[in-house]
């Protein structure tokens, strides 16, 4: 290696802002809880849009139909699930059309599991980056989530065409929605926070997410209605933090019904899980490079 | 300039290693299902004390004033790159602290979060800002970068089409062109061809007379010598030492050299299953396997026959390559009109003597060979058995010989011509 001709630079100008010298951190061996750095974050916003859009990037690269899986994937669910469930089953739906009822349903669980999968194995996914270069880690399972939501706005717009062909027109119930969407994200990241920070430990979270989703779908109302529950289980039901998002997603785009009790439950169950899932995920995070 | 730019303070990582002594290493499925009753127990009963402490760094404290190059050099496993996580916030310190003043970029690979599916230009912007560059500074400097990784005809190619030369510029070039103050660099050098090597290396050098504060973490003591002014030696996770550069990688040398010294500069082999083998070699140099350079260097090994064997010809051969795998001779019996045409009998002791050794200071790999006289057959190959250390040459240079210059020293007669005869 010829290493004796380095050149000279002839100016001796600083190539760095002056502003950055005085940005002072301190290391030091962190115990215990500590806050959860809200201003770091913004400080790394940019990281997390990059890693949101690599991931939305990448998903239908070289894949011939690219977006349209994102639609085809929840239509074919709803329709095969409009036809056993719907016309074999007949199941109750309101008096709303099925496939309405259950594409609405899908929309919210879609949106809810695909932020647990993506984001629960997101730490592990990421794990050379980790070891490689600091940044805060909250924010792989939040652009992780980012992408998931992605796909629910392409949901959504295919939800307004069916609303549109079969000429059901909401109402004012549509406020709801920000809301409703709001609470299954907080839900999702939440949940997602523990399992992913969790993963870099034990593996086996790995092996639980794709069965604790199944086993949860099933138990959360998509395919059915809360109306089929027995009187006297509903409020006990509507303890799954998922029934009062889907049924409030169905009101928002479908109208009819009052979805106040459990819908409340939802909403704090996710905040409490967002909040514990963020301070959980800062105590742990320390050990993530050491772990995985 | 007497700012401090880095300060660590009785800084020290320990990690917690499971005593696997209860287990044997490798279990079948069906063992693990046979003891998994026993697993489970073991598992819940585990006492926090059965885990054993390992010190990846202990006691470390220096510090590094701004717009100086700190180099940091060690054996492998010693804590530098540990040191290096630490000072990036990779992993968390168990005791001590660190006071960094200044914007740190961290570069202890080439290519952080490059992914191959996505083309130059996204990769550009996604390295960028995991290095912790803001999008607007990256996209201001987005011209220098493509021209210094020499990718401007393929910025819109997926980057798995690149050629792995291509892929490592781009990495490095993005680096490079972080506006960082503090600079930590893990052997980011130690990659790609002689050529993008240097460049690398003349972009370091230009960088660190930004004024930057730069850590560089290297086993390439030429490159540190280069670019450090300081120097922190870390062994066994702890300082040994820390100074002038050239003092540091002086006693550094040192003392690896006597290490290894203690090493192999004798050797002796199994039989196995031949017919014709080397028993034994040794380096008879002035210190075991040490010799200076133009000094004479002898080899002696033993050579053993089975009975049926004794009465075979040999012939022998010595090889030599440098420490990089670059062969530098082949040296065979015969060249010197030398034979064992009656065989080697039962065992036979052979020396060979190279007079005034003209090989460049550096490490050696020495190889023994014995096979048929026409070449064909190979009775007892061993390579790399022997390691020879040559030392400086004292009187013989005046000048510091690196081994990245050469292998061969010649001291060809310089004369000067007289003025009137032409070079026809």
């Amino acid at each position: 290696m010829e290493i004796d001709r380095v050149e000279i630079q002839t100016t001796l100008k600083p190539n760095f802002s002056m502003s950055d010298v005085f940005t002072h951190i301190r290391i030091r061996p962190a115990r215990g809880w500590t806050a959860l750095r809200l201003g770091e974050l913004w400080e790394f916003r940019d990281v997390m849009v990059m890693l949101a859009m690599r991931d939305i990037k990448l998903r239908y690269k070289q894949t011939a139909l690219g977006v349209i899986w994102v639609v085809l994937q929840p239509l074919v669910a709803g329709t095969v699930f409009a036809v056993i469930f719907g016309r074999f089953a007949r199941l109750p739906s309101g008096g709303r059309p099925y496939v309405l009822f259950v594409f609405a349903g899908l929309l919210g669980w879609n949106l809810f599991a695909g932020i647990l999968q993506r984001a629960g194995n997101s730490l592990v996914v990421e794990a050379k980056l980790i070891t490689k270069v600091y940044f805060p880690r909250l924010l792989i399972p939040f652009a992780a989530a980012a992408a998931a939501l992605m796909d629910f706005f392409l949901s959504l717009a295919v939800m307004v065409a069916l609303l549109v062909w079969y000429g059901v027109w909401p109402g004012v119930s549509l406020v709801l929605l920000p809301l409703v969407v709001a609470i299954i994200l907080a839900l999702a990241i939440g949940i997602s926070l523990w399992i992913s920070a969790l993963n870099v430990r034990y593996r086996d979270f790995m092996y639980i997410l794709p069965f604790l989703v199944q086993v949860w779908m099933y138990s959360s109302p998509v395919v059915y209605g809360l109306e089929l529950v027995p009187e006297k289980w509903q409020s006990l039901f509507a303890l799954n933090p998922m029934v009062g998002v889907l049924e409030g997603l169905r009101i928002a785009l479908l109208g009819g019904g009052s979805v106040g009790i459990p819908l409340l439950v939802s909403g704090s169950i996710g905040l409490i899980s967002l909040v514990s899932g963020a301070f959980f995920f800062r105590r742990v995070e320390r050990g993530f490079a050491d772990n995985l | 300039m007497d700012e401090i730019a880095i300060r660590v303070e009785n800084l020290g990582k320990r990690y917690r290693l499971r005593t696997s002594t209860r287990q044997p290493r490798y279990r079948t499925l069906r063992d693990e299902i046979m003891h998994l009753p026993k697993h489970l127990w073991a598992a819940f009963k585990t006492n926090p004390k059965e885990e054993e402490e390992f010190w990846a760094l202990r006691n470390v404290s220096f510090e590094v004033k701004r717009g100086e190059v700190l180099g940091v050099i060690g054996r492998n496993g010693a804590g530098k790159s540990t040191l290096l996580k630490i000072l990036s916030r990779i992993v968390d310190p168990s005791e001590g602290a660190v006071d960094i003043f200044g914007r740190v970029g961290s570069l202890l690979e080439v290519g952080t979060g490059f992914h191959p599916e996505l083309t130059g230009r996204e990769n550009i912007y996604l390295s960028g800002a995991m290095l912790g560059m803001r999008r607007l500074e990256v996209r201001a400097r987005l011209d220098e970068i493509v021209a210094f990784a020499e990718v401007e005809k393929f910025l819109d190619t997926p980057c798995k089409h690149y050629s792995s030369g291509m892929f490592l510029r781009l990495g490095f070039a993005v680096a490079a062109h972080l506006e960082a103050a503090i600079l930590l660099v893990d052997e980011v050098l130690a990659v790609g061809d002689v050529e993008f090597q240097r460049k690398c290396l003349n972009k370091m050098g230009q960088v660190s007379r930004g004024g930057r504060t730069i850590l560089l973490v290297s086993h390439d003591l030429d490159v540190i010598r280069r670019l450090a002014s300081y120097c922190i030696w870390v062994d066994g996770g702890m300082l040994c030492q820390a100074g002038p550069t050239n003092r540091v990688v002086d006693a550094y040398l040192n003392a690896s050299l006597w290490r290894d010294n203690q090493a192999s500069g004798r050797a002796s082999f199994q039989k196995d299953n031949r017919n014709i083998w080397f028993s034994g070699a040794c380096v008879d140099g002035i210190g075991g396997n040490k010799i200076s350079m133009g000094g004479t260097l002898v080899l002696v090994f033993e050579v053993n026959a089975n009975p049926a064997f004794a009465r075979t010809p040999v012939c022998f051969a010595i090889g030599l390559r440098t420490e990089d795998g670059m062969a530098v001779s082949l040296v065979a019996d015969v060249d010197s009109g030398f034979r064992v045409g009656e065989g080697v009998g039962n065992s036979m002791q052979i020396s060979v003597t190279f007079k005034k050794l003209m090989l460049y200071p550096g490490r050696y790999f020495i190889r023994l060979w014995a096979g048929s006289p026409d070449g064909i057959e190979t009775y007892d190959d061993r390579q790399d058995c022997l390691i020879l250390f040559v030392t400086d040459g004292g009187q013989l240079s005046q000048r510091r010989l690196l081994r990245s210059q050469g292998v061969c020293f010649f001291q060809p007669d310089w004369t000067i011509k007289p003025q009137s005869s032409s070079l026809d």
